[in-house]
């Protein structure tokens, strides 16, 4: 099937190889350039790091470089996640657990794990010296407690800036509108918009779902130009679903603040903690991402 | 009525920023000073309190000195009191360096009770650092073993809780061999191979299997593999039990209550260390200390020795970096901190990147800076109430921006992105100082990120706010016309001419700047009604104007609008018609030099300044002379905003001698002195008969008016004014337009 969404399905990716970071929530965070930071050092890093975790475990001792840790730290490559050949490579992380009894068997148990990648980010990083990486997205899964130490051994070392990456509502309707018009089976799930109402003294969600068939008969009448969206098609895409809502329940939901959105394809919060759902389509969502990161970075 | 130092000396382009370049000698790390910060110190209440501890330590300190004979603590008050006294200054404000080597001496050398003793050990917290003269007399006395084992473990807790205390380590490491001495003993041995093991070097690799001794031998592994033959556990433990004793909590508090405030006046040396004033997110770090890269680590092959973890790096690591002269010797090998953020609080380091020309250098500073600014400023996040840190964060870049004579790319978007959310209150300097820095940008950016969000605040804010922003207009003004300077010197690098800005552009952008000031000052004027303390603000500014032809090179120059000529021509106030006058006189001097420059060179020059300006120029100078000397300025002011008004119309305000009313002496300015001088020249006169100032009294009351320190009126009266025909005292002289 030809691409459903502007060419951003992309299919050549090995849905194998990347299957692990789907379904999972993975937080957001945006990172500036990675200061020489090198692919032929991962292993290196891998046993650095494991030294720093464990010192930051054990404040105060010094921890000797090297030796066999409770947690072991994994940095690896992923070379299939990229947008253009101009992209990096994607770095992955991970961090597994050995316990004490379990340690003849050397059973590992993933604890947590993040991914720094860029999709078609080059464009927003033209002329940068040598000495940088450009990976401007980070998206971890797992107690922030080691997020926030692997953050700073990297903002150390790399002297990079890490910060979440909140979606703002806009987006969130761009998300909604995108992930409508792709294909996905038959038996794709419902689309599920929550809106938050302002101003109340108790916290109030709107849940407003939308079987998934009707969202895309709705979005293709809206969209002039197939592959192509405009921000006005994403207005009266987002209008026609409140006025169908306030008809039936007399509530306007655009003076209410969009809060998450989910798809087949993925779903995604305004705090910045996004689902990927469909392989192919990872590529095209991560794209999106990578546009947001670099926002926030300029 | 003096007139500001400033107009009488001309300003040297930069001089301005000399006041925020620090004072070398107190860049040592450890002896920063900040005057601002010392004064506050002296004002505040507890200041008295100190004062009288301090003398109390002090007769505390003498007396353990100078104690000669065992003494019992229960029978000697005056002990009780010297105890009492070491004991809550040590837990309330920490102990100064001087007071260790005594109270060590004392406390080890049996010349008390272990009681006394135990109290005195316990009461060692430092303020800042540990002499490590002290350190080496303690070893000393614990060679001689006078006082008990308890005591002797004692001071061995003490010395690993303090150990990073310590200014200088080299002696202790010379004493290394006492300390292995110690193992022997089976109490002591833990303590020891800990302080061993923080005492270890590579070059140090010389020793039931207990955990302490296990921790020595697997650093003496990693530094000498050769050396320690036996395989180690390679579990992670605890090596050492927590010898931390009473002192650690004591340490935090004295810290916390020291900084408290302001976490830039923490001493520098307990860089790695220093503790959060509050509990911050992990990725968000205003003031971060300078520590090495160490890249050989990072990069280095697993399979190779670590041979070069210690001591053969060639590289000088910024950790120790300390002073000027450090930096001197070691700046062909200084190696570059592994965040550059921490270059703000390192004076050091800012002196080096004034010397390297490297772009990532910038660029990584720029793009933690720009990443910092978003995350904390107060206005933009929305739960963020830490004003004071943003402040303090916000002053420290503004320091740094003076200091390298440059403004920062990141600063100057956080300031675009944050202007149009800004109240205009909050940090309000710190924000106005740093918009001073902006680098010259092309108008559209400038006119809808800084001067729109601007004009709004301005418009609705208060006079004092409205002066600020004039003042750090002009000073915007004055650094893009100092970099304007600096670049002209450097024309002839052609790697400099490179720079994007071409002469044509920086000469419009300067333009619009300035009558950016023109428009909202006219406004202001009339908005405030035209307040003197406003006025001076915005004449001020004009003295940079009128004056860049000669003074910066520029060939642009642009007089004042009507709304600010005649609001300051007919001001009520002596120092704004001063200050009119000279600005006057320095518009004169400057076109005239560019005429003579013009007609000399013969050859078409790029830039002119347009008929308009000397036109401009005439009109006002006709109004001027009209009221001040000639009394015409009704019938010849033909500026089209002026003075000129129909004679019949003058003659129905019934007003007697309306020509008059705005010279040197019936002027409202002026009045003041022509009443002074009248009561000194006539001292028995007390009609106030004006019109006796006449003729040679003319000049004797212009001489009056010069020696009261009127520069200004004098400069412009004896350039602008023809007074060759004195008797007549008519006509002026008009540059040749």
């Amino acid at each position: 099937p030809e691409p459903a969404c502007g060419g951003w399905g992309q299919e050549n990716t090995d849905p194998q190889r990347i299957a692990f970071l789907l379904r999972k929530q993975w937080t957001l965070y945006s990172v500036t350039p990675l200061y020489r930071f090198s692919n032929a050092h991962l292993r290196n890093y891998s046993r650095l790091l494991s030294a720093f975790i464990a010192a930051e475990r054990q404040k105060g001792w010094a921890v000797e470089v090297g030796v066999e840790l409770d947690i072991k730290v994994a940095v690896s490559s992923l070379p299939d996640l990229k947008g253009s050949d101009q992209d990096h490579a994607a770095i992955l992380v991970e961090l597994f657990s050995r316990s004490p009894a379990s340690q003849k068997t050397s059973e590992e148990k993933l604890i947590w794990s993040g991914w720094f990648c860029s999709v078609c980010g080059d464009d927003f990083f033209e002329n940068m010296p040598e000495d940088f990486t450009c990976l401007p997205l980070f998206l971890t899964n797992g107690a922030e407690s080691y997020t926030a130490i692997v953050g700073s051994w990297f903002q150390k070392t790399f002297d990079c800036c890490f910060h979440r990456l909140a979606i703002s509502p806009l987006n969130l309707s761009w998300m909604a509108a995108m992930w409508t018009g792709c294909k996905v089976d038959k038996t794709a799930s419902a689309m599920e918009l929550i809106f938050s109402v302002p101003g109340l003294l108790q916290p109030l969600d709107i849940s407003y779902a939308i079987h998934p068939e009707d969202a895309k008969a709705l979005w293709d009448t809206v969209q002039k130009t197939p592959g192509e969206i405009t921000q006005e098609e994403v207005d009266i895409f987002m209008d026609c679903l409140y006025s169908h809502f306030h008809r039936h329940f007399k509530i306007r939901l655009s003076a209410a603040k969009l809060v998450k959105v989910s798809t087949a394809i993925a779903s995604a919060h305004c705090d910045g903690i996004i689902k990927f759902l469909q392989s192919r389509y990872l590529i095209g969502v991560l794209k999106l991402l990578t546009e947001l990161a670099v926002s926030q970075i300029q | 009525m003096q007139r500001r130092q400033s107009s009488k000396t001309p300003k040297q382009p930069l001089q301005g920023h000399h006041k925020n370049q620090t004072d070398l000698s107190a860049w040592r790390k450890g002896g920063r000073i900040d005057p601002e910060k010392s004064i506050q110190n002296h004002q505040t209440p507890d200041r008295q309190k100190n004062d009288r501890q301090q003398d109390s330590l002090e007769q505390a300190l003498c007396y353990f000195e100078k104690v000669q004979e065992r003494v019992s603590l229960k029978k000697n008050s005056v002990l009780q009191k010297h105890l009492a006294t070491v004991e809550s200054v040590a837990l309330q404000r920490g102990l100064p360096p001087e007071g260790f080597e005594v109270l060590l001496n004392v406390a080890l050398s049996g010349k008390f009770g272990d009681t006394v003793n135990t109290c005195l050990l316990k009461s060692l917290v430092p303020a800042s650092v540990i002499p490590e003269s002290s350190i080496i007399s303690s070893v000393s006395w614990l060679c001689v073993g006078k006082c008990s084992g308890n005591i002797q473990l004692l001071f061995l807790k003490w010395l690993i809780t303090v150990f990073d205390f310590i200014d200088h380590k080299e002696q202790i490491h010379a004493l290394y061999g006492f300390f292995f001495s110690f193992l022997q003993d089976e109490k002591m041995c833990p303590y020891v191979c800990h302080l061993l093991y923080l005492l270890t070097r590579k070059e140090n690799g010389e020793s039931g299997m207990q955990s302490h001794l296990q921790a020595l031998l697997s650093l003496y592994k990693l530094f000498c593999p050769e050396l320690v033959t036996i395989t180690l556990p390679g579990k992670m433990k605890t090596y050492f039990k927590n010898s931390e004793g009473p002192w650690k909590a004591a340490i935090s508090a004295i810290r916390r209550r020291s900084q408290g405030n302001s976490p830039l006046s923490q001493p520098l040396f307990l860089g790695t260390a220093q503790p959060q004033s509050r509990k911050r997110k992990w990725n968000t770090q205003l003031f971060i200390p300078a520590s090495s890269a160490n890249r050989n680590n990072l990069e280095q092959d697993r399979g190779k020795k670590h041979v070069d973890l210690y001591g053969t790096n060639k590289s000088f690591p910024v950790e120790q970096l300390q002073t000027f002269p450090q930096l001197l010797e070691n700046i062909h090998r200084l190696e570059l901190p592994s965040q550059m953020g921490s270059v703000l609080t390192n004076p050091l380091l800012l002196h080096y990147m004034n010397c390297i020309k490297d772009e990532s250098v910038y660029l990584r500073l720029n793009y933690w800076m720009g990443q910092t600014l978003q995350e904390e400023c107060t206005w933009c996040v929305a739960d963020n109430q830490y004003e004071d840190e943003f402040k303090d964060f916000l002053e420290t870049v503004y320091k740094t921006e003076c200091f390298l004579q440059e403004g920062f790319s990141s600063c100057e978007e956080f300031l675009y992105k944050s202007l149009p959310l800004w109240d205009g209150f909050c940090c309000r300097s710190q924000i106005l100082r740093l918009v001073s820095w902006i680098p010259l940008g092309s108008f559209s950016e400038m006119k809808s990120h800084l001067y729109d969000p601007l004009a709004q605040l301005f418009f609705t804010s208060s006079l004092y706010f409205k002066c600020s922003v004039l003042e750090s207009l002009k000073e915007l003004l004055q650094n893009w016309l100092n970099w304007h300077v600096i670049h002209l010197d450097s024309a002839s690098d052609p790697q400099v001419c490179s720079l994007n800005t071409t002469l044509s552009g920086l000469v419009n952008v300067v333009a619009e700047l300035i009558q950016f000031v023109g428009w909202i000052s006219t406004v202001a004027l009339r908005l405030e009604n035209n307040p003197t303390f406003l006025l001076y603000f915005i004449l001020d500014f004009y003295e940079t104007v009128c004056d860049m032809y000669l003074r910066y090179s520029l060939p642009l120059l642009i007089m004042p609008p009507a709304g600010v000529f005649y609001p300051a021509l007919l001001s009520m106030d002596s120092v704004s018609l001063n200050q009119l006058c000279y600005i006057m006189y320095r518009y004169r001097t400057n076109l005239v030099a560019a005429k003579e420059n013009e007609q000399s060179k013969k050859k078409i020059l790029q830039f002119k300044f347009s008929s308009q300006t000397y036109q401009e120029y005439n009109q006002y100078i006709i109004a001027m002379v009209g009221c001040l000397w000639t009394s015409t300025a009704f019938q010849k002011d033909i500026h089209p905003q002026g003075l000129h008004m129909d004679e019949e119309l003058l003659k129905k305000t019934a007003m007697q001698e309306f020509k008059t009313s705005f010279n040197i002496v019936y002027h409202p300015a002026m009045m003041g002195y022509a009443v002074l001088f009248l009561q000194q020249a006539w001292p028995d006169d007390t009609t106030f008969n004006f019109s006796l100032i006449k003729g040679k009294k003319w000049n004797w009351y212009l001489e009056y008016l010069y020696a009261q320190g009127l520069k200004g009126l004098k400069l412009f009266i004896e350039s602008s004014i023809n007074r060759v025909s004195q008797a007549s005292c008519s006509k002026a002289e008009n540059t040749q337009a």
